[in-house]
């Protein structure tokens, strides 16, 4: 029964429509027709006195249903549907016609054109509405356990959050310890507490929580399902090391005769082929790197037969020698497992681009590196134990300069925004230095001083004031070798003159990104993406740790780079997002779904190869389309290709659509 | 009409979750583009039936634009790559009746592409201005309602 009495309510928003839309004049023209009952204006539609002008109206005009124009259906859809629903008019009979994203603005320089434009659209969407059906939402049954994937700083706050909350949650981390690149730093700023001592506490928390289950060295695989109900499958990547008789006690990495280049010390240090991240790891385990490996790698060519074993040659097996718990078996233990979760928290944290992307900045030389790597140096628990060396030769530093803005701030060769840490984390390194070294002098050259945080500007003043940090404003251009030392050459821009100065290390702060492979994990939860690998939120300033997938949350800088302090806010942010979800007993699935008209469906099948949810099957008795509504998502590419119009999604009906299309194809 | 500049009507086929985002950035972000773009919001590019292209020409539109998430991005997995091959079709059944498939234009504007969205927009706008009218209304006596 299509709708006889609409009301048509036209927000002002402000000036914002008004500004430029013709208001009184849209109500005037929409008020015309015969299926609108009523139709008005108000300054703010979404303010309460707006929304009571609506429900008061429902009752008055006895209206069937509502047209608001407005902003965009993702900011005030729902508002618009509750006032609805509290005048006891079914919501799904309010449809929203966004005249501001879509006519007032983009048109503010042509008020005429954006007001014609502006009925249209509201005539589109009386069209579109007028055979919308009543609808309740669908119930389904949540799993009450979450998973936090990313075991740094955010991800750990996440997790302990929901486990304390009673929430049995899964942790997925890549690497063989949770920590992130929280756990690589030095100290922090402001407060220049040590992660060593603030971040273990958190760690030990997550590997013995009794509502913590930790997989570590593990990868997510696949993700299906939907809000409430998802599946993921998890690839625990082959360690070659039994992790449940391994007691971490180390005597293996002792005898391992291998050498390469360590992961967690970003190339700084060396470590063995079997390892443990470090003493504190959680969980503190040995694991086996296949690719270095002499066993290891042997076994691989004599399996793909590229040597032949002679007999009675011994293979190292040195670390196994020496296991007294027997927990090395040298077999590929790679597997995947499967958890069942209704909400995940995505912290996949950042990465730094390399010093080697800046061949200019001297990015080549062994001396010359990111400010993340120097972090290593400057740690305690670092392979200088804390006081800085050169990489190159084992020196002690005289001089060193530190360079903001690498590759930020600058599109061509990196990334156009501001990498937002650097500023502070620079700072901190120059005061570090100087507390282990105070004679080394230290420069820092700076665009702009970025210091907007608590505490933040104070510290700031702390290092030119009390360190005696010499700062200079300006854009550093070369850095080459000269002999021994380092030749930096930019410009101090408050005295216009040429500055060079020679160091013995150059420390680059260079851009930050997403992680490495979250483009790929994005896809397998089906949430967008920027160019840069970061993870991108609803709405920047409203809903920064919701994602477009129901259930799946983003935290910490998996969205944007951001500081130890905002990241923690995050992860608990994402923590009662998804406590909010899982408190209930079931979740509210929107009811805009696929449904058959089994009267006409001839059972070809061809809407069932269409969903890329297979949530259609073919009935084999009665030979006719069957949707499974737990399943399906409403996006409608079934209903494109029914050849017979029998399988349709609720409310977005073929003759809506097309009465719709005709209003906006005519002429004039 | 003579008198006036040609003013071509573009009806625009927006998926919900890239290009109707894009749309409202663009908006949001005071980016102009000519208000012949007429929109409508689709759950996905992949629910276009070419019908619903075929339709808007046949009412009058001088040009349609079916506006989806990128490639391997689809909010449902895979609808975009759905809404390719429907357009292709509907590229080829105007083709061979004699028409310009040129007047079907498919483009993946993602929900941060804001500028992408009004520089879409203003370009084809001028491409179809530079086309002229288009002529439909054999199209049309091929049947419909």
């Amino acid at each position: 029964m299509a709708m006889k009495r609409i009301g048509v309510f036209i927000c002002h928003c402000g000036r914002n429509i008004a500004g430029t839309v013709d208001v009184k004049r849209v109500a005037e023209e929409i008020g015309k027709r015969e299926d609108v009952a009523f139709s008005t204006t108000y300054v703010f539609m979404c303010s309460q006195p707006g929304q009571k002008l609506i429900e008061d109206s429902i009752k008055e005009y006895n209206l069937d249903g509502v047209v608001v124009a407005n902003c965009s259906p993702t900011l005030h859809e729902r508002t618009m549907r509750n006032a609805a629903a509290r005048a006891g008019l079914n919501p799904y009979r309010v449809e929203i016609a966004n005249i501001r994203e879509w006519a007032a603005w983009p048109h503010e320089d042509n008020p005429e054109a954006a007001t014609r434009k502006a009925i249209r659209i509201i005539n589109a969407t009386i069209e579109k509405l007028k055979a919308n059906a009543s609808l309740e939402p669908l119930e389904v049954p949540v799993i009450r356990r979450a998973l936090v994937i990313g075991g740094g700083v955010a991800g750990i706050q996440a997790a302990l959050d929901l486990a304390d909350a009673g929430i049995e949650t899964v942790m997925v981390e890549r690497e063989p310890s949770i920590g992130g690149n929280m756990f690589r730093l030095s100290e922090t700023f402001p407060t220049l507490d040590c992660p060593q001592c603030i971040l273990t506490p958190k760690m030990n928390d997550v590997g013995g929580h009794p509502n913590i289950k930790l997989y570590t060295y593990s990868e997510i695989e696949d993700v299906s399902g939907f809000m409430g109900n998802f599946k993921v499958k998890i690839k625990k990547k082959a360690t070659f090391v039994d992790w449940d008789k391994c007691t971490g006690c180390g005597e293996c990495l002792r005898v391992c005769p291998v050498s390469v280049k360590s992961e967690y010390d970003l190339g700084m240090k060396d470590r063995t082929s079997i390892y443990i991240v470090n003493e504190q790891a959680v969980p503190l385990k040995a694991l086996i790197d296949q690719d270095s490996c002499i066993r290891l790698k042997f076994e691989k060519k004599v399996q793909e037969g590229k040597i032949k074993p002679k007999k009675n040659v011994k293979i190292c097996s040195k670390c196994a020698d020496v296991c007294e718990p027997e927990a090395i078996h040298f077999k590929n233990n790679e597997e995947i497992v499967e958890e069942e979760v209704g909400t995940i928290v995505v912290a996949t944290g950042y990465e730094v681009m390399p010093a080697e992307a800046f061949p200019e900045l001297g990015g080549k030389y062994p001396d010359v590196i990111t400010a993340l790597q120097f972090e290593r140096l400057l740690s305690p628990s670092g392979p200088t134990a804390g006081v800085p060396r050169r990489p190159s030769d084992g020196k002690i530093p005289k001089s060193i300069a530190f360079v903001h803005c690498v590759g930020s701030r600058d599109p061509q060769n990196g990334v156009p925004y501001c990498s937002r840490i650097c500023c502070m984390y620079t700072i901190k390194q120059a005061m570090l230095v100087k507390h282990a070294l105070p004679d080394t002098a230290v420069y820092d050259f700076y665009i702009d001083i970025r210091s907007n945080g608590k505490g933040y500007e104070e510290f700031y003043h702390r290092a030119k004031e009390e360190y005696g940090v010499n700062f200079i404003r300006g854009k550093v251009s070369k850095v080459y070798k000269v002999g021994d030392k380092y030749r930096v050459q930019g410009v101090d821009t408050l005295t216009g003159r040429i500055v060079e100065v020679d160091v013995d290390m150059v420390i680059l702060a260079t851009a930050a990104k997403g992680s490495e492979g979250v483009k790929e994990l994005a896809k397998k939860l089906r949430i967008p993406y920027d160019e840069w690998g970061w993870l991108k939120e609803v709405h920047l300033k409203l809903k920064p740790l919701d994602t477009p997938v129901g259930g799946v949350f983003i935290a910490g800088a998996a969205q944007f780079i951001k500081d130890i302090t905002d990241s923690v806010a995050q992860g608990s942010g994402a923590a009662a997002k998804s406590l909010g979800l899982l408190s209930k007993p079931q979740l509210e699935k929107e009811p805009l779904l696929a449904r058959v008209d089994t009267e006409i469906c001839a059972g070809c099948g061809r809407c069932k190869d269409q969903c890329a949810y297979g949530a259609i099957t073919i009935d084999p008795i009665r030979h006719v389309s069957v949707v499974n509504e737990a399943l399906c998502e409403g996006c409608g590419a079934c209903s494109a290709n029914c050849p017979t119009t029998a399988i349709q999604v609720v409310n977005f009906k073929k003759g809506q659509i097309i009465r719709a299309v005709d209003i906006l194809a005519e002429v004039f | 009409m003579s008198e006036k500049e040609f003013e071509p009507v573009i009806v625009g086929f927006f998926c919900n979750w890239c290009t109707s985002a894009a749309a409202d950035l663009a908006g949001t972000s005071r980016l102009h583009y000519p208000a012949s773009i007429r929109p409508i919001r689709v759950m996905c590019s992949s629910t276009v039936d070419p019908v619903y292209l075929i339709r808007a020409l046949q009412e009058g539109a001088d040009a349609t634009i079916l506006g989806g998430c990128h490639p391997g991005d689809c909010h449902y997995i895979t609808g975009n790559y759905k809404a390719r091959r429907r357009v292709a079709i509907v590229k080829t059944v105007l083709k061979s009746l004699g028409f310009e498939d040129d007047r079907v234009l498919l483009e993946w504007i993602s929900g941060s592409e804001g500028p992408k969205f009004a520089r879409v927009m203003n370009e084809y706008t001028e491409y179809i201005k530079k086309k002229g009218e288009a002529d439909f209304k054999y199209l049309d006596s091929l049947g419909g309602e």
